[in-house]
């Protein structure tokens, strides 16, 4: 099986030093270190155990800043085979159109059963990009995966969704693309002779000019992108809190005097 | 030209979910506001009853019998639907932020190359076009966007406004599915219920969350109990679900649910980064912590320092006696 996993480099939440900088709010990436996506570690460790089962190669598609690679680099040692890099000045800010065409143009350019992303992005559009993909590839979409069982004899898949109430078994024929989840078990950490192997393992990198032209127009919009941000504002800030240390029942008291003064019982 | 707003509703066990009257709600607000007009759509195998309600909300709604869905993925027949509405002169698309309204959301922006704000806790009509508020970078910014063109799509948080019928009921018109709609369908082979996951965490007005501090399966009992008597729902954390007591549709946080209830309570919770992106907005948060130096107390109304296992029943036995059982 071929598996191509996205892996997005985003801002370290943990390290909390994100911001958004200049007249259009652009998140500044210099700001914080960066790390591979949270969800999408979960999509690449599922992605390695499937071809630890079923043979094959998982290799990572990435769009980012050239200096990506670093961080692509931890996938690498996870044991991801090769990278993708799709870089470009003009994508600098890329709206979810954008992100979408260009991921789908890179992504068409490769073989593949399984296209793995993460739900969401701890900085990002918000869980759209795996449905943009499949609907601009017409490639069935399988989202919120905690589960993930191909059958490569007869070419389908089947997944567990994760739906409001439990989860839903879903199949579909490969190539099919996929959106993971946290439920699908926590991510290896790269081992001494992993991060070693990652070091000489290729990363391809590609400008827009490489991915060329789709036959539907060019994959970036000519009158600039979709959306944009007129304001940034921190939160407003709480107000500061009582600090109750009591015998527990003086402090339940606390409590329940505190939820009916706002109507909560 | 008027802008024309699409309110893609979403159908649980026959009924309309609570987050589709808030879309519809913002859709009819955005459309008075603009001067435009609004239509909800029903995309269901048995759409009659739940477009009833929308009609409840909202002047106009599209009632699409797509049998199908009853066996397939809902969302390529959902984009399908609306690719029908933007044909007729549709300019925005509202959908809830869930798991299927995400994946149509996607699957519209991936065919229409239209923009996407994602997750908005607020949507207005300012002056010359829609504006959405959305908390971003892990709540460290809120944010307002617009589309830079005439068209685009939305997807909504659960309580980004109140639920308000309209004033007058609306009128439903019934339609067949598309043919050939949602071509590249995902199968549905089952639906499972797991015990534990029923109530809407997104939803709810009130969240008791059990974290580490809990200890055990057998710990999360004070907090179900809680839950039950202040009428929530069980919530927890990524320490609680890993550890196995909990399923992982509970959890809040980064990789969770966001929840933007009226009252959060914590018990045994220390307020990790990862956990406070998912709750930091409730409007009011009460936490249980022996550690009076938990992270979360930053953000907490209200602190009680001490063992949940004794404040946590006392408090169980306050409620009751002030409710007189
Ligand atoms: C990529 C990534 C994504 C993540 N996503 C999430 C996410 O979505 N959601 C999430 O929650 N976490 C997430 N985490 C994990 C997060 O960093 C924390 O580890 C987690 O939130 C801690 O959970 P906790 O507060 O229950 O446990 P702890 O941090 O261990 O805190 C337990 C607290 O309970 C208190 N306590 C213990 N016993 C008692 C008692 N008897 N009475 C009263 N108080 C007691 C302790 O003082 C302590 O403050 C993520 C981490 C990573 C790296
Ligand atoms: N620039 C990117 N490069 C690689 N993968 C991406 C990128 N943006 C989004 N993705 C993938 O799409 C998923 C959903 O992202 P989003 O829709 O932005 O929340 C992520 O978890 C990644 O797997």
């Amino acid at each position: 099986m071929q598996i191509l996993v996205l892996t997005k480099p985003v801002p370290d939440p943990a390290a909390g030093a994100e911001r958004l900088s200049g007249p259009d709010f652009r998140l500044d990436r210099s700001a914080s270190p960066t790390v591979v996506n949270g969800n999408d570690e979960y999509a690449l460790e599922a992605a390695l155990q499937l071809v630890e089962a079923h043979g094959g190669e998982v290799a990572i598609l990435v769009m980012a800043p050239a200096n990506a690679t670093e961080t692509m680099r931890k996938a690498l040692a996870m044991g991801a085979q090769r990278g993708v890099l799709v870089t470009d000045p003009a994508l600098a800010g890329a709206d979810l159109p954008a992100t979408v065409r260009v991921l789908a143009a890179a992504a068409a350019a490769e073989t593949f059963d399984l296209l793995l992303t993460g739900l969401d992005t701890s900085d990002g559009t918000g869980g759209a990009v795996a449905a943009g993909i499949a609907a601009r590839l017409g490639l069935p979409l399988l989202s919120a995966a905690a589960h993930i069982e191909p059958d490569p004899a007869a070419g389908r898949v089947r997944v567990k969704r994760l739906s409001a109430k439990g989860y839903d078994l879903i199949e579909a024929p490969m190539p099919a693309v996929i959106s993971c989840t946290q439920a699908l078990g926590a991510p290896r950490y790269p081992s001494l002779k992993g991060i070693m192997a990652a070091r000489q393992r290729e990363i391809a990198v590609r400008s827009l000019a490489d991915l060329g032209n789709p036959d539907d127009g060019p994959l970036l919009p000519d009158g600039g992108w979709a959306t944009r941000v007129v304001a940034a504002d921190p939160p407003p800030a709480r107000d500061t809190g009582r600090v109750v240390k009591a015998p527990a029942a003086d402090a339940a008291r606390e409590i329940a005097d505190f939820l009916a003064d706002r109507r909560l019982i | 030209m008027a802008p024309r707003f699409v309110a893609v509703a979403e159908v649980a066990d026959g009924a309309l979910t609570r987050l589709s009257t808030e879309v519809a709600t913002l859709a009819r607000t955005l459309a008075e506001a603009s001067g435009g007009t609004a239509v909800g759509l029903v995309v269901d195998a048995d759409p009659a009853p739940a477009a009833a309600e929308l009609a409840g909300f909202m002047a106009q709604v599209i009632a699409v019998s797509a049998p199908a869905t009853a066996n397939e993925a809902w969302a390529p027949h959902a984009a399908a639907e609306v690719g029908r509405l933007i044909d007729d002169g549709a300019t925005h698309v509202l959908a809830g932020a869930s798991t299927d309204g995400r994946d149509l959301a996607g699957m519209v922006v991936g065919r229409w190359t239209w923009g996407l704000l994602a997750n908005a806790t607020a949507v207005t009509w300012g002056g010359d076009g829609l504006v959405a508020e959305a908390t971003v970078l892990g709540g460290k910014a809120i944010t307002r966007s617009a589309f830079t063109g005439a068209a685009g799509v939305v997807t909504v948080r659960p309580n980004a406004t109140t639920a308000e019928p309209a004033a007058a009921a609306g009128s439903v018109e019934p339609r067949a599915a598309a043919a050939g709609a949602g071509a590249s369908s995902v199968a549905v082979l089952d639906r499972v219920a797991e015990a534990g996951a029923e109530a809407s965490l997104e939803e709810a007005r009130i969240v008791v969350v059990g974290g580490r501090g809990v200890g055990s399966p057998e710990g999360f009992a004070v907090v179900t109990e809680l839950a039950s008597l202040l009428g929530g729902v069980v919530g927890a954390t990524r320490a609680s679900v890993d550890a196995g007591w909990i399923p992982y549709a509970r959890q809040i946080g980064q990789t969770g649910k966001v929840v933007k209830p009226s009252l959060y309570l914590g018990l045994g919770v220390s307020g990790a980064m990862q956990h406070r992106v998912g709750m930091q907005s409730a409007e009011a948060i009460v936490i249980v912590n022996r550690d009076p130096d938990a992270p979360i107390a930053e953000i907490a109304d209200l602190f009680v320092v001490g063992d949940l296992f004794e404040v946590g029943p006392a408090l169980v036995a306050e409620l009751r006696s002030r409710r007189g059982s």
